[in-house]
C-alpha cells in the first residue's frame, strides 16, 4: 500500500511539470498583452512608456526565461504579482476572494443534494403519475431557465416590490457596527437569492439521477424481496433502496469538488459577489499572466488531489489496484 | 470590469467633464422650511469597477482615478466652465514667451496624516513620474519639461524647452505626498490600498470588489464637505445597480439611455431622484483605413457619410440621448467651429458621389460592381459594446440601401486591438474616443503617429492638418489656438477619415435628498464639497 502511495505521489510531479508548461503556452498564445490592455488608446502614452512596462513585468525577456522564473517562484510556493496596475501578490487576489466562492458553492452543493434526493425519491415513487409529471417540468424549467433573468426578477420581486431580501452584494452599508449575530443574519440574507438561483438550474439533472437510480433498485429481486417480508413500505424505500440507490450520486459529489473553487461570472456580476469567477473573468480579459496561471494552476492541484484521494479509496477497496495487478 | 471598456483620450479624472446641460432637476421635495445645508449623511455612488490602485500615477482605469480624485488634488483643475485655474496652487502666471510657468502653491495646506504639504511634495512627483522605474502611463507630458526649481516652500518654476499648451492641464495630475513616498518603491507602496492625499475626502476602509468608503476631511482647503461620507459600491451588472437605487441602497449612478427615456419617468421615481442629463465627453465614429484602396478616394468617404443617417442612429441606440457628432470636437467647447457643415443624410448625394468614383453598376443583388468587384467590407467593433454593435447594424442596413455590402465582426478587446487595430488590419472601425477639455489631438491625427500600436491607425496624413496641430499646441494664445483648430475642422468635413457618428449624453441619476447639484459645463461632480443633506431627510 505504501509502495503505490509513493508512486502515485511520484507521479503527480511530471503531472504537474506538464501542466505549469501547458498553462503558460495557452496563456501566452492568447492574442493581447497585459501592457496593451492598460496603455492602449491612450494618447498619453508614449513607446517608450509601453517598453518601460514591460520591463517592469518582465515581458521583455524570452519566453523560456520568462517561463522558468515563473515555475522557480512556483517552485516555492509564490504565485508572484499580478500584472494589473495595482502590482498586488496574486495570493493576496486569490484569497481575499476564496472563502466566500467556497462557501457559496458548499452551501449550494448541500442544498442541491439536499433538494435533489428527495424529489428524486418521490418522483420514482410516485413514478408516471401527475406528481412525478410535475416535477419534472418543474426542474426543466429550472434548468432551462437563463441564470441572469430568473436573478433579475427575483431581484425585481424580493428586493424591490416586497422589500424582504437586499438585491446584491454581501453586508448591508454600516453592518460594521452590528453584533456577529445580526452580522451574520444580514450576511444570510444577503446570500438567500444568489443561492437559490445558483441550485436551482442544478436541480434537474441531479434528481432525475436519483430518479432513475432509485428506480433501477425498486426493480431488484431483494426489494420485493423486502416487501415480501411485510416490511412497511417507508422501511423499504427509506432503508433498504435508498442506501444503494445514492451511490451514483455520491459519485457525482465527488466530481463536484475541484468545481467548488470555481465560481460562476453572470451571477457573481449579477449579485455582485467579488468572487473567484469575475476574477478569473477579468484577468482573462485584462491577460493578466500570474492571475490566470495561478488560478488554474490550483485548479489543477485540486483535481489531481482529488483523483488521488478517490483513486487510494478505490484502491483501499479492490486489491487488484492496490497490487498492481489491474484487471485483465 | 471590462464589459463597458470606454477608449480614453485624457485623463479619466476628468471624465465628468462637459458642456451645457439641458435639463434641469425636478424641483425638490418638502418645500424650503427645511432646506438648510447640515453636516452628515452619506453619498453612496454605484460604480461598475472596482478601482485598481489609488496612486493615481499607476492607475490606468476610470474607477480609480475617480475615487483617487476625491483624495488627492493637483496643481490645478478644471473649473466648471472647463477654464485651467488653481487647485493646490494658490494661482499660477505663464510667462510671455510660453516657457516658464510659475505656481504659487496654497499655504497651510496638510495631508491627510497632518504633514504639511509644501513644494517638495510637487518636486517628488515631478521625479517619480518621469523616473524609467515606474510604471505610468503619465510621464509624456511631463518630459517636456526642460527644467523644474523651488525657490522656496510654496513656488515651484517649471521651464519648458518651447511652448507647449497641454502643460498647463498635465499640472491636474494628483501630487503624491512626499514624506510617505521618498526613497520608496511606488510600486510596492502601502498607499495604493490606502492613499494619504490633500483632497476633500480621507481615505477610510477598501473592502476589495464590495466597497470604498471615504471620510469627509475637515480641515479641507476649500471648507468641509457637508456630507460625511463618501461611499462607492461595486456593482458589475447596470440592471441590479438600478434595483439597488430604486431600493435606495445607491444614491447616485448613471444611467443607460433605456432607463432614463423609459425606465425613470414615473412620478414615484421622480419625486425620489433627479436626473441629469449633459453630453458626454467622448464620441462614437466609423473610422476608414485610409491605406485601403477602396477608402483612399475621398469621395468614397463623403458619400459613406451621406448614407449614414446620423439622427436614426441617435433614435434608434440612445433612445435621443445624443447629439450628432460632426467632427473630432465637441459642441459647446470653445475650439469648436459651429460653421463648419456636415455631410447631411443624402442617399441620392450619397449615389452621385459613388458613380463619380466609378461604382454605378449594380449586380442581380443590389450591390454595387465596379471592375467585377462588388463593394463590400467589414465593420470591425470590439466585444461587449452593444452601442456600437447596434449602430453597426443599422448602418449596415442604412448603406445596403445604397448598394454597399457591409458585414461585422464583433472582436474581444485584446484580440480587437492587436491583430486588427496595431497592425492595421481591418477596412472599417467602430470604436469612440473620450475628449480632454483642451483640444490638442497630435497624436490621433499627425501623421507621425501612424506606426503599430499608434493612434492614428487609420493613417490620416495630411501636411496641413500636420502643421495646425502643431501650430495648435504651441502656444498658450487662445486666439491663435482656435484659429487652428476652426480650420483643422474644416478640412476633417472635407476629408471625412472618420464618419463622426454622435455624442452620447451623460445621464447621471442623484437622490433628491440631496441638495446642492448644479450642473454646469463640466458636468455635476465639480461642486461636490457643497452637496449636502438637510437634517431631518438624513438616513446613514
Amino acid at each position: 500500500m505504501i509502495h503505490y502511495l509513493f508512486k502515485r505521489l511520484l507521479m503527480l510531479i511530471p503531472l504537474m511539470v506538464g501542466i505549469t508548461l501547458i498553462t503558460f503556452t495557452v496563456v501566452h498564445l492568447a492574442p493581447g498583452e497585459p501592457v496593451e490592455m492598460q496603455m492602449a488608446m491612450n494618447p498619453k502614452v508614449g513607446k517608450e512608456a509601453r517598453e518601460r512596462l514591460r520591463k517592469f513585468y518582465g515581458l521583455d525577456r524570452p519566453l523560456q526565461e520568462q517561463y522558468f522564473t515563473w515555475v522557480g517562484r512556483l517552485a516555492r510556493l509564490d504565485l508572484g504579482r499580478s500584472f494589473s496596475t495595482d502590482n498586488r501578490p496574486v495570493r493576496d487576489k486569490i484569497t481575499e476572494r476564496l472563502p466566500i466562492t467556497l462557501s457559496l458553492n458548499i452551501i449550494a452543493l448541500v442544498l442541491e443534494f439536499g433538494l435533489a434526493v428527495p424529489i428524486g425519491i418521490l418522483a420514482a415513487t410516485h413514478r408516471d403519475t401527475l406528481l412525478d409529471k410535475g416535477i419534472t417540468v418543474f426542474v426543466f424549467v429550472g434548468f432551462a431557465v437563463p441564470t441572469f433573468w430568473l436573478a433579475l426578477l427575483l431581484m425585481y420581486l424580493f428586493g424591490v416590490k416586497l422589500n424582504w431580501l437586499p438585491i446584491s452584494g454581501l453586508h448591508t452599508l454600516g453592518s460594521d457596527s452590528y453584533g456577529s449575530i445580526r452580522y451574520i443574519g444580514d450576511m444570510a440574507r444577503h446570500l438567500c437569492m444568489p443561492i437559490l438561483v445558483a441550485s436551482f438550474g442544478s436541480l434537474a439533472g441531479l434528481s432525475r439521477y436519483m430518479r432513475s437510480s432509485m428506480l433501477n433498485v425498486i426493480g431488484q429481486d431483494y426489494i420485493t424481496t423486502a416487501r415480501a417480508k411485510g416490511l412497511s413500505e417507508r422501511v423499504v424505500i427509506y432503508k433498504h433502496a435508498l442506501r444503494n440507490a445514492l451511490l451514483p450520486l455520491i459519485t457525482q459529489a465527488g466530481l463536484a469538488i475541484p468545481g467548488l473553487i470555481g465560481g460562476s461570472v453572470i451571477f457573481e456580476t449579477i449579485y455582485a459577489i467579488p468572487g473567484m469567477g469575475q476574477l478569473f473573468y477579468q484577468a482573462v480579459m485584462s491577460r493578466d499572466y500570474p492571475v490566470v496561471m495561478g488560478i488554474v494552476i490550483i485548479g489543477a492541484l485540486l483535481t489531481l488531489i482529488g483523483n488521488l484521494v478517490a483513486d487510494i479509496c478505490y484502491a483501499v477497496a479492490d486489491p487488484r489496484i492496490r497490487e498492481g495487478r489491474g484487471v485483465q | 470590469m471590462s464589459a463597458v471598456r470606454r477608449l480614453r483620450l485624457l485623463l479619466p479624472a476628468f471624465l465628468l467633464a462637459v458642456t451645457a446641460c439641458t435639463q434641469s432637476p425636478a424641483p425638490s421635495r418638502g418645500g424650503a422650511h427645511d432646506d438648510k445645508p447640515a453636516y452628515g449623511d452619506a453619498l453612496v455612488e454605484g460604480t461598475i469597477g472596482d478601482a485598481s490602485t489609488l496612486i493615481p500615477l499607476l492607475a490606468s482605469d476610470s474607477s480609480s482615478h475617480a475615487v483617487a480624485g476625491l483624495v488627492y488634488n493637483g496643481l490645478v483643475k478644471y473649473d466648471k466652465d472647463l477654464k485651467i485655474v488653481g487647485d493646490l496652487a494658490e494661482s499660477f502666471d505663464i510667462a510671455s514667451d510660453g516657457l516658464t510657468i510659475t505656481f504659487h502653491l496654497r499655504k497651510g495646506v496638510k495631508w491627510h496624516d497632518g504633514a504639511p504639504f509644501t513644494s517638495r511634495d510637487v518636486l517628488y512627483t515631478y521625479r517619480v513620474t518621469i523616473d524609467p522605474k515606474t510604471p505610468t502611463a503619465y510621464a509624456e507630458d511631463f518630459k517636456q519639461v526642460k527644467s523644474i526649481a523651488a525657490p522656496d516652500d510654496h513656488t515651484v518654476r517649471v521651464t519648458y524647452g518651447a511652448p507647449f499648451a497641454p502643460a498647463l492641464a498635465s499640472w491636474g495630475n494628483a501630487i503624491l505626498p512626499a514624506h510617505l513616498l521618498e526613497g520608496k518603491d511606488i510600486t510596492k507602496s502601502t498607499l495604493a490600498r490606502a492613499p494619504v492625499g490633500t483632497g476633500p475626502y480621507r481615505f477610510k476602509e477598501w473592502v476589495a470588489g464590495q466597497k470604498i468608503v471615504l471620510e469627509s476631511n475637515h480641515d479641507y482647503f476649500e471648507g468641509r464637505p457637508w456630507i460625511d461620507r463618501y461611499i462607492y459600491r461595486i456593482i458589475p451588472d447596470t440592471s441590479t445597480m438600478y434595483m439597488e437605487l430604486k431600493a435606495g441602497a445607491v444614491d447616485m449612478m448613471g444611467l443607460t439611455p433605456v432607463q432614463y427615456a423609459r425606465q425613470t419617468t414615473g412620478i414615484r421615481f421622480t419625486s425620489l431622484f433627479n436626473k441629469y442629463r449633459y453630453p458626454s465627453s467622448s464620441y462614437v465614429y466609423m473610422g476608414y483605413n485610409l491605406r485601403h484602396p477602396l477608402f483612399r478616394d475621398k469621395r468614397i468617404r463623403q458619400a459613406l457619410t451621406a448614407a449614414i443617417d446620423k439622427d436614426e442612429l441617435i433614435h434608434g441606440v440612445l433612445f435621443g440621448m445624443g447629439q450628432k457628432a460632426v467632427g473630432p470636437i465637441a459642441p459647446g467647447r470653445w475650439a469648436y467651429n459651429p460653421h463648419v457643415k456636415d455631410i447631411a443624410y443624402d442617399p441620392k448625394h450619397a449615389a452621385e458621389l459613388l458613380a463619380q468614383a466609378g461604382w454605378k453598376e449594380k449586380n442581380s443583388d443590389g450591390i454595387l460592381m465596379k471592375n467585377g468587384k462588388p463593394f463590400s467590407f467589414t465593420i470591425l467593433t470590439n466585444q461587449g459594446n452593444q452601442q456600437r454593435l447596434l449602430t453597426s447594424q443599422i448602418i449596415q442596413q442604412r448603406l445596403r440601401y445604397v448598394g454597399i455590402d457591409v458585414k461585422i465582426r464583433v472582436v474581444e478587446w485584446a484580440t480587437f486591438l492587436k491583430e486588427f487595430v496595431d497592425k492595421g488590419n481591418f477596412e472599417v472601425v467602430m470604436l469612440g474616443w473620450s475628449t480632454s477639455p483642451d483640444p490638442d489631438m497630435f497624436d490621433v491625427w499627425h501623421s507621425s503617429k501612424t506606426n503599430p500600436g499608434e493612434l492614428n491607425f487609420v493613417g490620416f496624413k495630411n501636411a496641413g492638418v500636420d502643421r495646425l496641430l502643431v501650430e495648435g499646441r504651441s502656444t498658450f494664445d487662445i486666439e491663435k489656438r482656435k484659429k487652428a483648430y476652426f480650420r483643422i475642422q474644416e478640412i476633417m468635413a472635407d476629408e471625412q477619415p472618420y464618419t463622426f457618428l454622435y455624442v452620447p449624453d451623460a445621464l447621471p441619476v442623484v437622490s433628491s435628498r440631496i441638495r446642492g447639484v448644479k450642473p454646469a459645463p463640466i458636468g455635476i461632480g465639480y461642486n461636490q464639497i457643497k452637496w449636502y443633506v438637510p437634517k431631518a431627510e438624513q438616513v446613514y
